[in-house]
């Protein structure tokens, strides 16, 4: 097991006052709360600046963690001596889950939530994350999902559960949508129903598209004569790829709509698809020339709104 | 834990899916007066709303809504306004997010 620094996981000082405990917890909570940050690992973040204060939020939890001395290191492998807490008591009632450094000085008592006979409650739901790639949103797919759920055991302990789904996604999810699994939460007490469970779909970032609620786009790279004279070219969309006309004297930034090709919702979104333009080097004297043909041929001026 | 063979399948979560106060209270584990709190505040909007609390229906969309309401609530001591004022500019930071990357290569 190892030692956790609980002061330096706040970033203050051993001999911090109770406000300044409290004041470091508030800051860092905002900084990593995982529905506001998007800082990498938030939600491991959140957790450790929780159970760090957790203990030095309370007077007795602190002062045996204080006994412990100062020695130690964060990340050094750790024992509690045996009697270190004797005389102090703990009291809580926090369901979440700490670490085992945690859980060794401070056990995990979980209080009213205990199973009591005869007694029926229907079970937690439960929210967690799923990662899906855009493609799958279009044909639907099976997904393997692993959870680490809290639950209680028969001794009213907090456990991790680990447990391995395998989810349909249905075809025409949305970024942001959740999908119900009933059942698939907490399990009731006694004649209680089995709580649900909520995954809510967030796409991966793709190379290629980009997705704004049922729409997706993609850019597409032109040559300066494809945009000019009009061409027909191959597009990639997340359902195959497409034959897309590209209209003569197109510019830069139009977008062409392919209506119905977005995401397959109910109300079916539309692809769009975004012209960019990507100029041949002039790096042989060859290419110069046709360019400086170009220049005198065209007597184009872009900037003439401008009047300089 | 693990059934390899077994698949799941559930519903979607959106603008088609009604439902009622019990079923947000359980889906957050709070009570009532704490979603019935939101919906005053204007952090949730029923749309149906009756003179029952128990006849009220919500959005399926309400189910994210709200559980994030309860955690800013419970993890960063916010009062009702804070949590309303939160929820509508991480709505709002979304929506840019979204558009920033129409024009991020």
């Amino acid at each position: 097991m190892q030692y956790k620094d609980y002061y330096k996981t706040l970033g203050i000082e051993r001999d911090a006052t109770q406000d300044k405990v409290k004041q470091a917890y508030r800051r860092l909570a905002r900084k990593y709360h995982p529905d506001v940050s998007k800082e990498a690992n938030a939600e491991e973040q959140f957790k450790a600046v929780g159970e760090a204060y957790e203990v030095l939020k309370d007077p007795e939890k602190r002062a045996a963690y204080d006994q412990l001395g100062s020695q130690w290191r964060a990340g050094q492998d750790f024992r509690p001596p045996p009697g270190w807490d004797a005389g102090f008591e703990f009291s809580g009632d926090d369901a979440s889950v700490f670490s085992d450094f945690f859980e060794s000085l401070f056990g995990q008592s979980v209080g009213a939530r205990g199973e009591r006979a005869g007694f029926s409650a229907q079970g937690q739901d439960h929210h967690a994350k799923v990662m899906i790639d855009i493609e799958d949103a279009y044909t639907g797919a099976t997904r393997q999902i692993s959870l680490h759920s809290p639950h209680l055991d028969s001794t009213g302990h907090v456990r991790t559960k680990d447990r391995t789904l395998n989810v349909k996604i249905p075809k025409g999810v949305r970024q942001g949508q959740s999908i119900r699994l009933t059942g698939q939460g907490d399990s009731g007490m006694g004649q209680g129903r089995a709580g649900d469970l909520y995954l809510e779909v967030e796409f991966r970032p793709h190379p290629l598209y980009r997705v704004k609620g049922r729409d997706v786009y993609i850019d597409l790279p032109l040559t300066p004569w494809e945009m000019a004279l009009g061409a027909q070219v191959r597009v990639p969309t997340p359902a195959g790829p497409v034959d897309v006309n590209i209209p003569p004297s197109s510019q830069p930034g139009h977008k062409l709509r392919l209506a119905g090709r977005g995401i397959p919702a109910q109300n079916k979104g539309d692809l769009f698809v975004v012209l960019k333009v990507v100029l041949p080097p002039a790096d042989t004297d060859k290419k110069r020339k046709i360019y400086e043909d170009m220049a005198r041929e065209l007597a184009f001026n872009p900037r003439q709104h401008m009047a300089v | 834990m693990v059934d390899t063979r077994k698949v799941l399948t559930g519903i979607v979560v959106d603008e088609q899916i009604e439902l009622t106060l019990s079923d947000l209270c359980r889906s957050c584990a709070v009570e009532r007066e704490r979603i019935i709190a939101f919906v005053e505040e204007g952090i949730l909007t029923p749309k149906f709303v009756s003179s029952e609390q128990s006849e009220y229906r919500f959005l399926g969309s309400s189910v994210k809504r709200a559980a994030r309401a309860v955690r800013l609530q419970r993890d960063l001591e916010l009062n009702l306004a804070g949590v309303a004022v939160a929820l509508d500019l991480l709505d709002e930071v979304e929506r840019l997010r979204t558009r920033l990357r129409m024009y991020e290569e």
